[in-house]
C-alpha cells in the first residue's frame, strides 16, 4: 500500500470529523441551552433521545439510518427527488449519521457548562440592558468556553474513530466514504498488518493528543 | 416630584406579596424587614426579574407593568440599575469591561461621568484587574459602579452589604455615603440591617409578611408608635443637628439640634456641618426630675407623646424634644412606678449617640426636601 492510499482515508476522516464538529456545535448549543434552562416535563424525553447513541450499538443506529436515508426511506427518497443523488453511501450521508452519532458528546459538556453558569450572571446582564440573545452571546458563551472546548474535542475525536455507523450507512467507497477506521478494518481483513499498524498508530496519537490538550487546558483554566 | 407607584400581588406557594406603595424617586429609600418579609421579591418584580400575578408598576408616569392592559416591559428595557447581594461580576471580563457592559448597551458614553463614578467608588487602580483578583468589598463597589453607569432612572440595591463581613461593610459604607451626597440617581435600598437603614436612607418602608407595615420619611417612621417591627434592640430614632462648637480639651463636639444641645465624643465635623444623629431607644432613659451630678452629659427636657408596651418587660416611650421626637426604651415597671402619662414633662438622659455626617441634599430637614 503506498503513502497516497494511506493518506486518503485519514484526510477523509479529518474532513468528516471537522465538518461534523462545526455542525454539532451549532446544533448542540440550542439543545443544551434548552436542557439547562427548561423545567418542561418533556425534558427527560429529550435527554434520553440525545443520550441514546451512547448506549445503542452503532450497528443498530446505522441500520435505522440506512433505512431512513436510503432511496426508499422517508428522508432519502425526498433527497433523491430533490438532487437526483442518494444519501446513503455518500459523504453527505456520513455527515448526517455522524452528527446523530456524536450528538451526546457535544450536548453533554455544554449542558454541564450552561448549568454551572447560574441564573445570576444572566440576570445581571439583563438588568444592564442586554437582551436575552445578547446576554447569551456576551456572557453565557464566553463563560462556557471550557464546555465548548470539551464539546469540540469529544465530538471530533469520537467522529474520527466511528466505525459501525459508517460501515452501515457509508460502506467502503475510496475517497467518498472510506474513512480511516474502515481502512484499518480492510487492511486487517487482507492481512496487511503493516498498513493497519500505521493507520492505528495515527489514530492513537491523535486521540491521545486531543484528550491531553483538553485536560491540560482545563487544568490551567481551573488554576486561574 | 417623580415617584414609583407599585401595586403588586404575587403568590409563591405559601408566600404572598401584597403591596400598594408610592416610593419617592429621590435620595435613598430603604426597604426594611426581616428575611422572608418579601423585600427581595418586591425588588425583583420592580426590575422585571419576576412577574407578579397581578398588579401595576408606574414609574414617573410611564406604565411598565399592568395586568389590566397586559403591559409588560422586559428586564433589559427597564432603565434601572440592579445591585445583587453578591457582586455577580462577569468573570471573563476585567473591571473596566464589567463597568462598561451596561454603559455600552444603555448608558451615554460620557467619559466624564465614567471617571466621576469610578472615582467616587475609588476604583481607579482596579480597572485592569480581573474579578477574581478583587476583595469582596472591591467587587461589590465594581457592581455598584456598573449599575450606576447604565444611566438608570433609579438603582435597586438588594442587601448589597449582607454578604460582607463587618470590616468590609465599613469599607463600603463611606462610598455609599458619598453616593448619597453626590450622585443624582435615586436608590431603593433593601436591607434587614437597621443601622445601615438609619445611616443611609431618607425614606423608609417597613415590610412584614409580604405587606407594607409602614412607609414615610425615615424620622417619622422610626418613631411611629405602630412600627412594631422596629421594637426591641432595633428601636431608635434619627434626628438632625449641626456642629456648633468643638471642645479641644475634652475632645467633645457640641451639636445644635431641634430640642437643644448635645455633646458627642470626638470632633464630629466643621462648624455648621449638618449631621445625622442616631439615638437608640435603649440608650435613652427618663427621669421625673432633672438629675444632678449625673455622669451623663446629655440631659434634655422632653414631653411624653406616647407609651407602647410590648409583651416583654419593656415599654417604648416616645418623647418630644420640641420639633423632633426620640424613643426611649424603659421597663414597664418604671412606667408604672413613675406613673408616666401622655403629656408629662420629663428629662431624657441620652447615654450615647451615633453621629454620621449628613451628606445628603435631601435629608437635612423634611420641610426642605419636600419642596423638591
Amino acid at each position: 500500500m503506498n503513502a497516497g492510499n494511506l493518506f486518503e482515508p485519514l484526510w477523509l476522516s479529518v474532513q468528516l470529523a471537522g465538518i461534523t464538529t462545526v455542525l454539532l456545535i451549532l446544533i448542540a448549543t440550542p439543545i443544551a441551552w434548552w436542557l439547562a434552562q427548561s423545567q418542561s416535563r418533556w425534558k427527560p424525553v429529550v435527554q434520553t433521545v440525545v443520550a441514546l447513541p451512547i448506549v445503542l450499538p452503532p450497528t443498530v443506529m446505522g441500520f435505522y439510518l440506512l433505512i431512513v436515508l436510503g432511496p426508499a426511506g422517508a428522508i432519502g427518497s425526498w433527497w433523491v427527488e430533490l438532487t437526483g443523488n442518494a444519501l446513503t453511501f455518500s459523504f453527505l450521508g456520513l455527515v448526517i449519521a455522524s452528527c446523530l452519532y456524536s450528538l451526546p458528546f457535544a450536548v453533554q459538556p455544554l449542558v454541564t457548562a450552561f448549568e454551572s453558569l447560574g441564573k445570576r450572571n444572566l440576570e445581571a446582564a439583563w438588568t444592564l440592558g442586554a437582551t436575552r440573545m445578547d446576554a447569551f452571546f456576551s456572557v453565557a458563551v464566553p463563560l462556557s468556553l471550557r464546555g465548548y472546548l470539551s464539546a469540540v474535542v469529544l465530538s471530533f475525536a469520537h467522529t474520527l474513530g466511528e466505525f459501525g455507523v459508517v460501515l452501515m450507512v457509508g460502506g467502503n467507497i475510496p475517497g467518498e466514504t472510506r474513512v480511516i477506521s474502515i481502512a484499518i478494518y480492510d487492511q486487517v481483513e487482507s492481512l496487511n498488518y503493516a498498513a493497519a499498524h500505521q493507520l492505528s498508530a495515527v489514530l492513537l496519537v491523535v486521540a491521545f493528543l486531543a484528550l491531553f490538550a483538553m485536560f491540560f487546558v482545563n487544568r490551567r483554566w481551573h488554576r486561574r | 416630584m417623580s415617584t414609583v407607584q407599585v401595586h403588586y400581588r404575587l403568590q409563591r406557594g405559601e408566600f404572598c406579596l401584597d403591596v400598594d406603595l408610592d416610593l419617592p424617586l429621590r435620595g435613598i429609600t430603604g426597604i426594611y424587614g426581616a428575611s422572608g418579609a418579601g423585600k427581595t421579591s418586591l425588588l425583583r418584580c420592580i426590575a422585571g426579574l419576576e412577574r407578579p400575578s397581578s398588579g401595576e408598576l408606574v414609574v414617573d408616569g410611564d406604565v411598565w407593568d399592568s395586568s389590566v392592559t397586559n403591559t409588560w416591559r422586559a428586564v433589559h428595557a427597564r432603565d434601572i440599575g440592579y445591585v445583587f447581594q453578591e457582586p455577580s461580576l462577569f468573570a471573563h471580563l476585567d473591571v473596566r469591561s464589567n463597568i462598561e457592559y451596561g454603559l455600552r448597551r444603555r448608558g451615554n458614553r460620557n467619559a466624564a461621568e465614567f471617571d466621576k463614578i469610578v472615582g467616587m467608588l475609588g476604583l481607579e487602580k482596579q480597572l485592569n484587574r480581573m474579578p477574581d483578583e478583587l476583595s469582596g468589598g472591591e467587587a461589590q463597589r465594581v457592581a455598584i459602579a456598573r449599575a450606576l453607569l447604565c444611566s438608570p432612572r433609579f438603582v435597586l440595591m438588594d442587601e448589597p452589604l449582607a454578604s460582607l463581613d463587618q470590616a468590609r461593610k465599613e469599607e463600603i459604607l463611606p462610598f455609599l455615603d458619598r453616593l448619597h451626597a453626590e450622585a443624582e440617581i435615586p436608590i431603593i435600598y433593601v436591607s434587614h440591617n437597621i443601622d445601615e437603614i438609619c445611616r443611609l436612607c431618607d425614606h423608609l418602608v417597613v415590610m412584614e409578611g409580604g405587606t407594607i407595615a409602614a412607609s414615610g420619611d425615615l424620622q417619622s417612621v422610626l418613631v411611629a408608635a405602630d412600627a412594631a417591627v422596629l421594637s426591641g434592640d432595633q428601636a431608635g430614632s434619627v434626628i438632625h443637628g449641626s456642629v456648633q462648637d468643638y471642645d479641644r480639651n475634652d475632645d467633645l463636639t457640641c451639636l445644635q439640634m431641634p430640642g437643644g444641645q448635645l455633646w458627642v465624643p470626638g470632633e464630629a465635623g466643621e462648624r455648621g456641618a449638618e449631621l445625622r444623629l442616631r439615638i437608640r431607644a435603649s440608650d435613652v432613659s427618663l427621669c421625673r426630675v432633672m438629675p444632678e451630678q449625673s455622669t451623663i452629659l446629655n440631659i434634655l427636657p422632653a414631653t411624653v407623646e406616647s407609651i407602647r408596651s410590648d409583651n416583654d418587660a419593656a415599654a417604648l416611650v416616645k418623647v418630644s424634644l420640641g420639633e423632633a421626637s426620640i424613643l426611649s426604651r424603659v421597663t414597664r415597671r418604671s412606667v408604672r412606678e413613675l406613673n408616666l402619662q401622655q403629656g408629662d414633662n420629663v428629662f431624657a438622659q441620652i447615654k450615647s449617640v451615633a453621629v454620621r455626617p449628613t451628606l445628603s441634599r435631601y435629608a437635612v430637614r423634611s420641610d426642605r426636601s419636600s419642596s423638591r
